[in-house]
C-alpha cells in the first residue's frame, strides 16, 4: 500500500463528501421555510462543501504552486462568505424581514 | 471521480438558480446568487483539474473576488439607492 494510493483514496473521499455537502446545501436552500434558515444552508455549501472539495483537489495536485493557489482560494472563500452572509442578514433585518418562529400560530410571538 | 464532483456542483448550481427565480424576497435572490458564484469558483477549479490545465485556478481566484465585491455592491445599492458616495463620505472631517 503505497503513499500515492492512500493520497488518492483520501482525496476521493474528500471530493465525494464535499459533493454530498454541496448537494445537501442546495436542497436546503430550496426547501427550508425561512430566509434566515436558508442562509444556514448556503453557509454549509460555502464552508464544508467548498472546503472539502478544495482539499480533495489539493491532494490531487502535483506541485506546490497549485496547492498555494488552492489555499488562497479556500482562505478567500472562508473570509468573504461569512462576511457576505452577515451583511445579507443584517440588510434583511433592517428591511423588516422577520424570522419565522417555531410556535408561530400557537401563541403570539414575543415582540 | 472528478465527474461526480462536477455533477454535484452543477446540480447545486441548478438548485440555487431555482431559488433565485422563486425567491419571495430580494435577499433570497442575492443569497442564491452568492452561492451560485461560490459554486462557479469550485466548478472552474474542478474543470481545470479534469482538463489538465490547472491555470484555471487563477480565473477561480479572480471570480471569487468579483463575486464578493458584487454581493456587497448590490447590498449597498439596495440600502442607499445609488452608487455615488454620500455627503459624509465625500468630505470626511
Amino acid at each position: 500500500m503505497s503513499v500515492a494510493l492512500v493520497l488518492d483514496a483520501v482525496s476521493w473521499i474528500c471530493l465525494l463528501a464535499g459533493s454530498c455537502f454541496a448537494v445537501v446545501g442546495g436542497i436546503g436552500l430550496l426547501r427550508l421555510p425561512d430566509f434566515y434558515t436558508r442562509i444556514h444552508a448556503g453557509g454549509i455549501t460555502d464552508t464544508l462543501g467548498a472546503g472539502l472539495i478544495l482539499v480533495g483537489l489539493m491532494l490531487q495536485s502535483d506541485g506546490w504552486l497549485l496547492v498555494f493557489k488552492l489555499v488562497m482560494i479556500l482562505s478567500l472563500l472562508l473570509i468573504t462568505s461569512p462576511t457576505s452572509a452577515h451583511a445579507l442578514s443584517k440588510a434583511a433585518r433592517a428591511h423588516g424581514v422577520e424570522p419565522q418562529l417555531a410556535d408561530e400560530g400557537d401563541s403570539p410571538s414575543p415582540s | 471521480m472528478f465527474g461526480a464532483a462536477l455533477v454535484a456542483i452543477l446540480v447545486t448550481m441548478a438548485l440555487a438558480l431555482v431559488r433565485a427565480a422563486k425567491g419571495p424576497t430580494v435577499f433570497d435572490r442575492i443569497l442564491a446568487l452568492n452561492m451560485f458564484g461560490t459554486k462557479t469558483v469550485l466548478l472552474i477549479a474542478v474543470i481545470g483539474f479534469v482538463t489538465g490545465r490547472p491555470d484555471f485556478l487563477d480565473l477561480g481566484l479572480v471570480y471569487a473576488l468579483l463575486n464578493f465585491i458584487g454581493v456587497i455592491a448590490v447590498l449597498r445599492f439596495m440600502k442607499v439607492g445609488h452608487f455615488a458616495a454620500t455627503e459624509d463620505e465625500e468630505r470626511p472631517q
